[in-house]
């Protein structure tokens, strides 16, 4: 299978291109159906990614991977994110957001930047030519736009979204650094499992009942304001 | 064995308290279970003791205990006894059922003794976000909206740290597997550190630094922490509060052995500045906090801070220092809570300026918060104050006199702080109305959690110095 290894390198490349382009969208999304879409499409990637690097040197654990991704957060996740949520949160409308978009766009492409300039030195020093070249600082710029997403959305969903796309990133890296890593697919099983449980759970749902919203942001009332 | 017996324990106790629907049988299975695993847990810190090399080794690779996952396992086992008890007349009045709290209480307790007894770092990791998921099930309990607000907060930024720290452990694997490591355990990573790439040490340790630290409440990812301390039942406030905390620092302190062991990272500004940062910080809020179940809760970081700095000092003077304020700030904080929910429970209300003269309304409740604050505040002749005071000689001895200085003057301020509410609680004016009675579970709490709080500070016993001792050799550095 080694002479397959130069295709799998380039497709990689090219899955670790639109992976990072997703990221950006989730950014730029000023939907929330749309941010879904972007995400659906980033794990797609991430699930590629897994599958290629599994094929050659043979990992079952990325196979794992690649398939939890697939059921989980292209199918099981965007399907409950849509039943459990009202009609509303999905009507055209515009997210919430501190900071506009051009502006996020802008910052993000600063975070990426300064994510590649990070993370070089680690694959320098690992004298690692394979595919952590092009995984491990996409993962890295992945992470912060998610953190960056997630700390300037005000709604639920847009969050999930943000705490989804840092996820993916770590995987992401992951696939190339650890693929005989025993418990990766457990790791990723569980960051999932546990979403769900909170999304099924309670949280969203009441914070729905409660608040008449999915919006988060209103949620203000545990500060330290001295007028209260 | 036993360890597995103590692994698998508060998953039944979870799964029987779930069959019955009364709220009495499951108080009982919940006590009996939290105090079979107390019993287990000092057993097997015992065991430790006496083991070749002090480690218990259950399942190789996987499952094994050493004397620092001892000591917090013992800590874990010692709260989750006590919350036990407490809750029981604590949540007397309480209308939500009882079977989800005590199911979600036992499988709280299952995640948090997963932390020390497992040692490969993927399984740590699963285990510190199973302490989220069944704890935000606990602080929402209330299904108040600033019960659910801070569930969602304590949620949404607990992950997004959780996600980080992911990244600094597939790191860490990275570069050991580089290393030729064995087993992804934490004596695996010890072990191969010397030969992986400090700059890959360096940058996993700053994301697990990060990332843990927004579970530990380290500032600035604190923000979440006085919401969901405060917004919990209280039995659950003081596991999350008293050692929740800590058992993830435990996690953190693992990774430091690692930083140690490789000889050319020096994690140690890293951590005195943080350190600092997660002092002062709550040092001045405490100041204007308004809610006083918060206060405890701002003193919870502020106490992390106490703990990082000390790390951050190194030296076995001072691991073992950490480690004694580790121990102190579990008993204290956890009694202190124990303390404040029976000030909520007379009086009502969590604003401190609505609370007066406890001393005349609820002799109990006033003698028991002003106990707790002065004992968490580090007066002698408490734990903490001992504990705070071996850090201090061991900064000085070191001539970190600039570091020691700000850590002086903010735990004065810290103290000043907590004193002056508390005095202004327990003393101060008259009471609306004349007391109601604490429950007799309650009270059998309060006069339990006391018992370490003072007598730690006086007579430390010799198995557990050298636990102590023994789980600081660990951190090397």
């Amino acid at each position: 299978m080694s002479h397959l290894i130069p295709v799998i390198k380039s497709l990689n490349a090219l899955t670790g291109g639109l992976f990072i382009i997703t990221a950006f969208g989730v950014v730029a999304a000023r939907q929330v159906r749309s941010g879904l879409k972007f995400f659906i499409f980033q794990s797609l990637c991430l699930a590629s990614s897994a599958f290629l690097l599994g094929i050659a040197p043979f990992s079952p654990h990325l196979f794992a991977v690649g398939t939890i991704n697939l059921v989980t957060k292209v199918w099981l996740l965007p399907w409950l994110l849509i039943r459990m949520m009202p009609r509303t949160t999905y009507t055209r409308r515009e997210i919430k957001q501190v900071v506009n978009i051009p502006t996020s766009l802008m910052i993000a492409l600063i975070l990426t930047v300064f994510a590649y300039f990070v993370s070089l030195p680690w694959v320098h020093a690992m004298a690692d030519n394979g595919v952590a070249r092009i995984n491990v600082p996409i993962g890295l710029a992945g992470m912060l736009i998610g953190a960056y997403t997630l700390t300037t959305r005000r709604e639920a969903i847009p969050q999930v979204m943000g705490l989804l796309t840092m996820e993916n990133s770590a995987f992401f890296a992951g696939v190339a650094i650890a693929p005989d890593l025993p418990v990766i697919a457990e790791l990723s099983l569980a960051f999932d499992v546990l979403l769900f449980a909170f999304i099924v759970g309670l949280v969203t749902r009441s914070v729905h009942e409660n608040t008449g919203g999915t919006f988060v942001g209103h949620l203000n009332d545990l500060r330290e304001d001295p007028s209260k | 064995m036993i360890l597995i017996i103590m692994l698998l324990l508060p998953l039944i106790t979870a799964l029987v308290s779930g069959l019955f629907a009364q709220k009495r049988v499951n108080e009982i299975i919940t006590v009996t279970g939290s105090s079979v695993l107390f019993v287990l847990a000092v057993w097997a810190a015992h065991a430790v003791l006496n083991a070749p090399q002090h480690i218990l080794i259950a399942l190789p690779g996987w499952i094994a205990l050493g004397p620092a996952g001892a000591v917090i396992l013992v800590l874990i086992s010692l709260i989750a006894l006590l919350s036990s008890i407490y809750s029981i007349g604590y949540m007397r009045y309480d209308t939500n059922s009882p079977r989800t709290f005590h199911v979600n209480f036992n499988l709280f307790v299952f995640a948090l003794a997963a932390i020390p007894l497992s040692i490969n770092l993927g399984m740590v990791w699963i285990a510190v976000e199973m302490t989220t998921l069944f704890s935000v099930l606990l602080v929402g309990f209330d299904n108040t909206p600033s019960a659910l607000e801070a569930a969602w907060k304590y949620m949404v930024l607990t992950m997004m740290g959780a996600a980080l720290a992911l990244f600094g452990i597939l790191l860490l694997y990275w570069g050991a597997r580089h290393a030729n490591m064995g087993a992804f355990t934490w004596s695996g990573l010890v072990t191969a550190a010397p030969s992986m790439p400090p700059v890959l040490i360096t940058a996993a340790f700053i994301m697990l630094l990060v990332g843990l630290g927004t579970k530990i409440g380290l500032v600035p990812m604190h923000t979440w922490l006085p919401d969901a301390h405060s917004q919990a039942p209280t039995p659950v406030c003081a596991l999350l509060s008293g050692i929740e905390t800590t058992a993830v620092l435990y996690v953190l302190l693992r990774v430091l052995a690692v930083v140690h062991a490789s000889n050319s990272v020096h994690a140690s500004n890293w951590l005195l500045g943080f350190g600092l940062l997660s002092l002062g910080v709550p040092a001045f809020l405490l100041l204007q906090v308004k809610d006083y179940k918060r206060m405890l809760a701002f003193s919870t970081v502020e106490h992390m801070g106490i703990i990082l700095i000390a790390l951050g000092l190194g030296g076995s003077a001072a691991n073992q220092a950490a480690f004694m304020q580790i121990i102190g700030h579990a008993v204290t904080k956890s009694f202190w809570f124990f303390a404040a929910g029976s000030v909520l429970l007379v009086t009502n209300t969590r604003e401190i300026a609505s609370v007066h003269g406890l001393i005349k309304r609820s002799p109990g409740a006033g003698i028991a918060m002003l106990t707790g604050g002065l004992a968490i505040a580090g007066a002698p002749p408490f734990i903490l104050f001992f504990s705070e005071f071996s850090i201090l000689k061991a900064g000085l001895l070191q001539s970190h006199y600039l570091v020691m200085g700000l850590t002086v003057s903010f735990i004065a301020v810290a103290f000043f702080a907590i004193m002056n509410h508390v005095s202004r609680m327990v003393f101060g004016g008259d009471p609306d109305r004349s007391g109601e009675r604490l429950p007799g579970s309650v009270w059998l709490t309060l006069v339990l959690a006391i018992i370490p709080v003072i007598v730690l500070g006086l007579y430390i016993p010799d198995a557990l110095h050298r636990l102590v001792e023994l789980a600081a050799t660990i951190i090397g550095g």
